[in-house]
């Protein structure tokens, strides 16, 4: 069971990612690669206790017919300085509303989380070697912002008006 | 020029303290040097052959005297005594020491500057016009949309780790001094039916793969400015190849998708994101356009008699009124450059009492403002001609007169091998080998407008493709050489330069410039530039006179 840090909070997850695509999809409370998920999206419908993984170069809109049965969608960063996944919360909390839980997984640091929270993660599975208490040092960001983001949808130039 | 509110100060500000966390956590060995690495790009420091190099930025070239005498005195206090402004209107240190970097930071941002997003795979400083606001050819003042831009992309969330380093230019002349057509993206202001708008162009870009930007857009309203660069963001975020770095940039995505697959990716994106908070207000467009208004301008006769005697029986004067000074839009008034390229120094470099001295003159002669350009010179851009002789006079003074503006010897040129590790060859040896040997002026102002390029290396920073004459450094066998192209141009009318042939020893250089240079002082016809005759010869005629 993962320690992550979910809406600011250490807890324990339920799910953990399942790497391998070749895997069982009998588990409970699996994270499935985006193939395994989709090749049995039929049979696992109904079920509220599997989510997806993407990699970053997947493409979250191959999500979208199943969106509305999916609790959590987990995105990879493979490194933390590919920033696909960015785009693909982006995507998925702007474009499709998605309202479940964005969980960021890989190459999760410190120094990174606020930008992977303004772009639409709640929550973060930590790297190997960082700790739970590093990641909610970062998930602090400055008191403004310029631009429109998930967290802060209004640019700063509406507020100076 | 645009003055910080408090929320520009507050982000300056925590940016300071959060990398003086990071440095710290650095030093104490909490944070590897790989990731470390990338958080100081993204503050401007690089650590390379000698030492660390410092990028400050400029937005869009612009700078108060305030601001000049602070750079001024972070290179006699925290560097060697000099800096080198670059061909993206920004300032390079060469010798800080990593501890006190934060410290630096904090000095810059004590007079609302800062070093943010100056290197690192995220959008950079954004770089526009050296004569905006004051010459003639202008549709609209570029800088309150370069400064919108700077705004929207200062720590974008999504966009800090792309693929390769994006660089956005804008300009709102006819003429185009910003080089948008060899940028990431080129921001063009255009009328339409009595509407300002954009001209949108994507995939611009020098390096390894050469290439001229594809109009993604032809007409953008302008309020949407903000939401269109984000749709033709995240296309790149997404799409931009990540497996070799050399294959990275816009242009390669844009090549390969082709510019038309691209640009209907960008607005089935665009779509999505079309009208939302972050379409420009009008209020926000009259905010912006508040802080680039015009000087308190004295009402001035444009004729200035005064100025004859001078010209007469003054040679160099004559020289420098006709290279370096340019008609301006406010009658009695006058652009003046201040060539930064003295033979014996290195293109773009100034010392702190140099640019004390110039913060003084942009305070006496062009109300406290100073621009950079992207040939590596300074402007002051609202000088009445009236002060021209005496300006001129204390120039000389100080080595800031070289009346060479837009000459064979002002020469753009990178730091090249002396103090770049990325470099395979050195290239400011190159630009004072060529100075040297064309030094008679009368010569030089009888060639007119031709630009000499040099590169270090690939990477381009000194725009060998574009140059009327480009130098590219290469790596043969562990050995230096150097390679020749000609007929590259950025200007409106942008070009890519045509490689001569087999590369060069470095001393043979100034002898192949040489004779490029006869052969067209041969061949030309009445009043025409270089580019005109290569274009009316090829390339063959050049070929024929250098390997001869």
């Amino acid at each position: 069971m993962p320690t992550i840090v979910k809406e600011g909070e250490i807890v324990d997850s339920d799910f953990r990612v399942i790497w391998e695509e070749d895997a069982a999809i009998n588990e409970n409370n699996a994270l499935l690669p985006l193939s395994t998920y989709i090749d049995n999206a039929e049979s696992l419908k109904g079920r509220n206790d599997i989510g997806v993984w993407l990699d970053s170069h997947e493409e979250v809109e191959t999500l979208e017919p199943f969106l509305d049965q999916l609790p959590i969608v987990a995105l990879n960063f493979p490194q933390f300085h590919d920033g696909r996944s960015l785009s693909n919360a982006t995507i998925l909390r702007h474009h499709y509303a998605f309202a479940g839980e964005v969980r960021a997984i890989g190459d999760v640091r410190r120094d990174l989380v606020n930008q992977m929270y303004r772009c639409g993660f709640n929550a973060f599975e930590p790297a190997e070697d960082q700790t739970p208490e590093d990641i909610v040092s970062g998930l602090k960001g400055f008191t403004y912002n310029y631009q429109a983001s998930i967290d802060r949808p209004v640019p700063l130039f509406r507020l100076r008006e | 020029m645009y003055i910080y509110d408090e929320y520009d100060q507050a982000m300056v500000d925590e940016r300071v303290e959060q990398f003086r966390d990071q440095t710290n956590r650095f030093l104490a060995g909490e944070l590897s040097e790989e990731e470390f690495r990338h958080l100081r790009l993204r503050n401007g420091l690089y650590i390379q052959r000698l030492a660390p190099m410092f990028r400050i930025a400029i937005p869009y070239g612009l700078l108060s005297s305030t601001q000049l005498r602070k750079l001024a005195h972070i290179a006699r206090y925290y560097d060697k005594g000099y800096g080198h402004f670059t061909t993206r209107q920004n300032i390079q240190f060469n010798w800080p020491k990593v501890e006190e970097v934060p410290d630096i930071l904090a000095e810059l941002a004590s007079v609302q500057m800062h070093a943010i997003q100056t290197s690192g795979n995220c959008i950079r400083n954004v770089s526009s016009d050296q004569y905006a606001g004051a010459i003639i050819d202008e549709i609209d003042d570029p800088r309150p949309w370069a400064e919108l831009i700077r705004q929207w992309s200062t720590f974008h969330p999504e966009f800090n780790w792309l693929p390769r380093k994006f660089k956005i230019a804008v300009t709102g002349a006819h003429e185009d001094r910003a080089a948008v057509q060899v940028h990431d993206i080129g921001v063009r202001l255009v009328e339409k039916d009595g509407e300002i708008g954009f001209e949108m162009l994507a995939g611009g870009g020098l390096g390894r793969t050469p290439a001229i930007g594809a109009v993604i857009r032809e007409f953008l309203p302008k309020k949407h400015l903000l939401t269109y660069l984000a749709a033709m963001m995240r296309v790149y975020n997404r799409y931009g190849r990540r497996d070799n770095k050399f294959k990275a940039r816009i242009k390669i995505l844009v090549r390969a998708m082709t510019p038309e697959v691209y640009a209907q990716k960008v607005e089935a994106e665009w779509e999505q994101m079309k009208d939302e908070p972050e379409t420009l207000t009008d209020a926000e467009i009259q905010r912006a356009k508040s802080f680039f208004t015009q000087p308190p301008y004295e009402e001035l006769e444009d004729d200035v008699p005064e100025l004859t005697e001078p010209m007469e029986k003054d040679f160099a004067f004559k020289s420098w009124m006709s290279r370096n000074v340019v008609a301006h839009k406010q009658p009695g008034y006058a652009i003046v450059n201040l060539a930064l390229k003295e033979t014996g120094v290195p293109p773009g470099d100034v010392t702190d009492e140099q640019m004390d001295i110039v913060a003084d003159l942009a305070d006496r002669y062009s109300f406290s403002e100073v621009r950079v350009t992207h040939e590596q010179n300074l402007t002051l851009a609202d000088v009445r001609k009236t002060d021209l002789y005496t300006l001129w006079k204390e120039l000389s003074q100080s080595g800031l007169a070289s009346p060479n503006l837009g000459l064979l010897t002002d020469i753009i040129c990178c730091p090249g091998g002396d103090f770049c590790s990325l470099a395979n060859a050195k290239s400011i040896p190159v630009a004072e080998a060529i100075q040297r040997r064309f030094d008679n002026l009368d010569y030089l102002h009888d060639l007119g407008d031709l630009d000499i390029n040099i590169s270090g290396c690939m990477n381009a920073c000194g725009h060998h493709h574009v140059g009327n004459i480009g130098i590219l450094g290469v790596d043969k066998k562990g050995e230096e050489w150097y390679q020749v192209s000609i007929g590259g141009a950025s200007n409106q009318n942008a070009a890519l330069a045509q490689i001569l042939g087999p590369s060069f020893a470095r001393d043979e250089i100034p002898n192949v410039v040489e004779k490029i240079v006869d052969l067209y002082v041969a061949k030309r016809e009445e009043g025409e530039h270089f580019l005109d005759t290569f274009s009316r010869l090829g390339i063959q005629p050049f070929k024929d006179a250098v390997y001869a």
